[in-house]
């Protein structure tokens, strides 16, 4: 349980650190909060030839949110993203989803950047940056991208990023005026791992009529799932729940059967989307007050 | 493999100046353990699951054996060991523990009594509820976790009785 040797490299700055990255090539992974790759490093699942630690560089400490939207800082800790009151305002979907990552010890040192490029469809931020449309900007010594959501996750624990590069910070676009937003999931305990997941996103009209939803699935599909439920959501709670369950791809394990989380996918949607219009209907009385 | 690179790293531990020369995969529960001789830090699982290893890193409580000690080099860190006031009397969470029965083996306790105090400082009044989530994170194999949510309750107690 103790992991393997590595050479550690402390950058102070951001070129110093894509220039290693640049040298380490395959051999190097990005360490910043640890708390997913620590274990990993501890059960020897990983064994990289070099680490970048990234924690000594100066102004990725950053949670920085506009009318557009919230720019998180490749080094800004859950805990504070979930604390930051302008954030929550400007998106709150993200305090919704982080009160489920894992538990406060854990938020108070993993990162939120560090979490979506580790790219686990069972990471709660992922499910939140392909619903909500974000992206990440990458940097390597070649230049600088910014990466949709979409194109983003690739599979289980596979991002776009090349090795070479870094991610900088994560943009999450603002939750619309006259839409609504939840985040709901099942774990055998709270902040454990979750069996499913759902965030939900639904837009209501002056009437609080729905006019638009979508929901966002985290664990029960190889990378995060986004569906448009619009029709369903206005057909009815069964056609809602049918829906995700026809599109969901569970894998069974020790803690749970796909027929189960497949069950759950259902059920979580129905309160997923029940909950965000609630919040939308709260939140458009607020705009129009 | 040639040998191992040995960085220099000093931290506040509680309070105190502390430095030592490390591997760079030495994680903080071991460089606070092997290296400092504070061995009120426990390692249990050694892959964050457990939370024995919990110690206060700059005022907040984080996993020990999550980090490596190089990463953390300057800043401060609060063990167990750092928590009674002086040596002849416990801290309000200590005390608590002590009267509820909170520890049986005590294994995990030192990772109880750093999230519990760090929990209280930011929720001085917590609830039954409140209680048991702020001790979620946290595994104990004896107590059955009744007593350790009354000590927290009880801490809390003891802390509003001295202001």
């Amino acid at each position: 349980m103790k992991p393997a040797p590595f050479i550690w490299h402390g950058p102070t700055s951001v070129d110093e650190a894509v220039s290693v990255l640049a040298e380490c090539g395959r051999d190097g992974k990005v360490l910043a909060g640890g708390q997913s790759l620590v274990p990993v490093l501890a059960m020897r699942l990983a064994s990289p030839a070099h680490l970048v630690d990234i924690n000594r560089i100066a102004g990725l400490n950053f949670v920085e949110s506009t009318p557009a939207g919230v720019t998180v800082g490749a080094l800004a800790r859950h805990r504070a993203l979930e604390r930051d009151a302008a954030a929550t305002t400007a998106q709150p979907l993200l305090a919704q989803a982080l009160a489920f990552v894992a538990h406060p010890t854990i938020r108070n040192r993993g990162t939120s950047v560090g979490s979506l490029a580790h790219a686990d469809p069972a990471g709660e931020l992922t499910c939140v940056l392909a619903l909500t449309g974000g992206h990440i900007l990458a940097r390597s010594s070649r230049g600088e991208r910014r990466i949709a959501a979409a194109d983003f996750f690739l599979g289980p624990l596979e991002s776009a990023l090349a090795a070479d590069e870094l991610a900088l910070h994560a943009f999450f676009p603002a939750l619309p005026a006259g839409a609504g937003s939840a985040f709901t999931e099942v774990a055998r305990r709270h902040g454990d791992y979750a069996l499913c997941g759902v965030a939900a996103v639904v837009t209501v009209d002056a009437a609080g009529v729905v006019t638009e939803a979508r929901c966002g699935y985290l664990v029960v599909a190889e990378t995060p799932l986004v569906l448009e439920v619009t029709e369903a959501a206005l057909t009815g709670e069964d056609a809602l729940a049918d829906l995700a369950m026809a599109a969901v791809d569970p894998q069974s394990d020790i803690h749970g059967s796909a027929d189960y989380r497949r069950h759950l996918a259902g059920v979580l949607t129905v309160r997923a989307v029940r909950q965000a219009t609630v919040h939308a209907r709260a939140r458009r009385q607020i705009v129009a007050a | 493999m040639t040998e191992e690179l040995r960085h220099a790293v000093s931290l506040r531990v509680n309070g105190i100046h502390r430095a030592a020369t490390v591997v760079a995969r030495r994680t903080l529960s071991d460089f606070l353990r092997h290296d400092l001789g504070l061995t009120g830090t426990h390692v249990g699982c050694e892959h964050g699951v457990c939370g024995a290893c919990t110690v206060l890193l700059n005022g907040d409580p984080v996993r020990s054996c999550l980090i490596f000690a190089v990463s953390v080099a300057g800043e401060s860190v609060t063990t167990v060991e750092g928590l009674r006031p002086d040596p002849d009397s416990l801290s309000p969470v200590q005390q608590a523990f002590h009267e509820c029965h909170a520890l049986q083996c005590g294994f995990c306790t030192p990772g109880f009594l750093t999230t519990v105090t760090a929990g209280l400082a930011e929720n001085p009044n917590p609830t039954p509820t409140e209680a048991v989530e702020m001790i979620a994170g946290n595994l104990c194999r004896c107590t059955g976790y009744q007593n350790i949510v009354d000590a927290v309750l009880r801490a809390a107690q003891i802390q509003r009785d001295s202001l």
